[in-house]
């Protein structure tokens, strides 16, 4: 395992109001580092709202613009016509969004601003839930999870973003997570890079919405890696296939271990839920060997 | 010294997009619904041709639209934006959250009934429906109105800080053709003076927007919102007299027509102030004695003056193209506040009149002029045929 690399330049300041163990704050604290200063961020009511602090203060180094729940990609591409118009080509908006404002509410400005391929960098923090407003299902959220609408376990499965963008044609869509902060570095900074729509999807094991300790927020998010559930890889152009993490060196009973969301699962259907994973990480595969360039297995 | 201007044939529509080309956007997110379509196709015409340098964003909804034009309005842009009927309820969110972002934006809604049932008639309850959203109203009778408007617009919105929406009427206006004086471009730039905004989002000044306030400031927020609201009725009478100056054509907040020697006033907005002008001259030349006051600025609504205007008059007839289930028509009333407590309360007759695009004659309003001149009033509106 190497050491995380990335200079902490101070655009993620202490004081800001994340809970005990989240690892939203560690990964905003990377990304917005990575970042550097010449950026503005669109951010709409979600836990990174919060976790902005209140009036007059701020935990955010760069400018923030506060936006309506289903308009995070409409106001980012206002943001980054404003600022071509001024001349301002080079700046970064950067768009910090959880899922239910990404996969639900702001979909379809997502899904707009995507067609139109408007130079916007968005960051979904995937909690798998409205775990902002108390922790209730969005269409983020796995089959049998239960949450605050969905007290006995979600009855459909999590929509599958990641694939649905890579269908829009997208330059760059890629998943990332806390527990590979060099991943995360990496495909920000290659984002960074890229003209057009990019678009991270970041794993957030939600301490109180998944029902875990403070201290296992980091350890799920590797469990979601290695078992497959939360497989590390990244789609050019929506077609060329990268994985970057080999994965499946942990079973999906690992992962759901130590998570009060699926408490009530049977053992069959923890066996159902392995085969989902197995189903996918095969599709995956077959993507990989099948893209035009593919580069497989590759560690970050 | 009024400015040389052009001359051109153009629908009240293209009027509107001349005016949005000659104030000079930097940023223009729109979408397309009928009938303001032709704003939209003229303003894409002058950009894809080059004569307007402007940001085109073109999203999936009016939604986004709006939600695109504050944050480029935050970000330090000029923007314009144009809509009607269900794709302005489909904004009212923004709406509120523009004017609370001290967001500048001009948008043209063209009004047009609102579903259900479809319908794509002159009606203003669209725009009447967004009154307590922040923006501050005009509207507009006629094409050269609505070029003229469109400017003094972004004069009056970036003096305050206010977002301003600019109305008139489906197809009465906004497809009516009429010999239009287009201002030139020096005279525009005269006017109006480059967006410079004091607060923007900036890389180099690191100023953010929309975080939570407590209850004092977010109380002190709507405390702002009303001082800027209150200084509309002085900054819009100001830019009324330098375009008077610029152009030779006079607006007023409110506007008196006829109101010599009278003892009926007819008080209404938007394109039925030109058929009550007929009407009225055609009373006139029957001995008849009847004014029109109109009103230009709905919001804020211009009670002072209203007050100034009717002092005296025993009669006001109020004509409302729009309905407010429960409530009847909305100027009616506004006009009923606005003239509660005066000395001598004129008697006041609120008619709901070309609801729903209904056409309105001269020769029926001269019939309620007749019929409601010497009538007791009734405390609700009065549907007519």
């Amino acid at each position: 395992m190497s050491f995380p690399e990335y200079q902490d330049d101070g655009f993620f300041t202490s004081g800001h109001v994340a809970c005990a163990g989240c690892s939203e704050a560690l990964a905003l604290r990377v990304i917005l580092n990575t970042i550097g200063s010449n950026a503005i961020a669109v951010v709409p009511p979600s836990c990174g709202a919060v976790i902005c602090g209140m009036h007059p203060h701020s935990a955010m180094g760069i400018p923030v613009c506060q936006t309506t729940l289903e308009s995070t990609a409409a106001t980012a591409s206002g943001v980054k016509r404003a600022l071509n118009a001024r001349g301002k080509e080079d700046t970064t908006v950067i768009c910090l969004a959880g899922d239910g404002g990404t996969y639900d509410i702001g979909f379809q400005a997502l899904s707009s601003a995507v067609e139109r391929n408007e130079d916007l960098l968005y960051i979904c923090f995937d909690n798998e839930g409205y775990m902002n407003t108390g922790g209730q299902k969005s269409s983020s959220t796995p089959l049998m999870a239960v949450t605050g609408s969905t007290p006995q376990g979600k009855s459909s499965r999590k929509k599958n973003m990641i694939e649905i963008l890579a269908a829009h044609d997208i330059p760059y869509v890629a998943t990332t997570s806390p527990s590979n902060i060099n991943d995360m570095v990496a495909k920000v900074n290659k984002a960074k890079e890229i003209r057009g729509f990019k678009f991270i999807s970041v794993l957030i094991p939600c301490i109180a919405g998944w029902g875990l300790s403070d201290d296992a927020g980091i350890r799920l998010a590797r469990l979601a890696v290695e078992s497959g559930v939360w497989p590390l890889y990244e789609i050019e152009d929506g077609h060329r296939y990268r994985l970057n993490h080999a994965s499946k060196t942990a079973t999906v009973a690992e992962y759901l271990k130590g998570q009060r969301r699926y408490r009530h699962v049977s053992p069959e259907q923890v066996e159902q839920m392995q085969a989902n994973v197995d189903d996918d990480w095969n599709r995956l595969q077959q993507k990989l060997v099948t893209s035009e360039q593919p580069i497989r297995m590759q560690n970050l | 010294m009024t400015q040389p201007s052009n001359r051109m044939l153009l629908s009240g529509n293209h009027a509107v997009a001349w005016g949005a080309r000659l104030a000079r956007p930097d940023v223009i997110p729109v979408y397309p619904i009928t009938p303001q379509t032709p704003i939209l196709e003229k303003i894409t015409d002058f950009q894809a041709s080059g004569e307007l340098d402007a940001e085109l964003l073109t999203p999936e909804s009016e939604h986004s639209a709006m939600s695109a034009c504050i944050s480029a309005s935050l970000t330090g842009a000029r923007v314009f934006t144009a809509t009607s009927s269900q794709g302005l309820l489909l904004m009212h969110e923004l709406l509120h959250w523009a004017a609370g972002a001290s967001t500048p934006i001009v948008m043209f809604n063209v009004n047009r009934t609102v579903a259900s049932p479809w319908g794509f008639w002159p009606d203003q309850t669209d725009s009447l429906a967004q009154r307590d959203t922040g923006w501050i109203q005009l509207y507009c009778e006629s094409p050269q109105e609505s070029i003229d408007t469109t400017i003094l617009a972004y004069r009056i919105a970036e003096s305050v800080s206010l977002p301003t929406m600019v109305n008139h009427e489906a197809f009465y206006v906004s497809h009516a053709m009429e010999p239009i004086e287009v201002p030139s471009q020096e005279a525009v730039d005269s006017f109006l003076p480059p967006y410079n905004p004091k607060h923007l989002l900036d890389p180099g000044k690191v100023e953010s927007f929309g975080y939570v306030l407590d209850q004092n400031t977010h109380y002190q927020s709507r405390r702002n919102m009303d001082d800027a609201m209150q200084q509309v009725y002085a900054i819009t009478e100001q830019a009324n007299k330098e375009w008077k100056e610029l152009t030779g054509r006079d607006y007023g907040i409110i506007e008196g027509y006829r109101m010599d020697d009278t003892k009926v006033v007819i008080v209404t907005m938007g394109s039925m102030c030109g058929t009550v002008k007929v009407a009225i001259d055609e009373m006139r030349d029957q001995g008849v004695s009847v004014g029109l006051l109109k009103v230009r600025l709905f919001r804020p609504f211009p009670y002072q003056q209203i007050r100034d205007a009717l002092e005296d008059i025993p009669c006001i007839i109020s004509m409302d193209r729009n309905f407010s289930p429960g409530l009847g028509g909305v100027l009616h009333q506004e006009l009923k506040a606005a003239l509660f407590g005066m000395q001598n309360t004129p008697k006041l007759h609120g008619l709901l009149t070309g609801v729903s695009g209904l056409n309105v004659t001269p020769e029926k309003i001269k019939e309620w002029v007749a019929a409601y001149s010497n009538a007791e009033p009734v405390v609700q509106s009065v549907w007519t045929e």
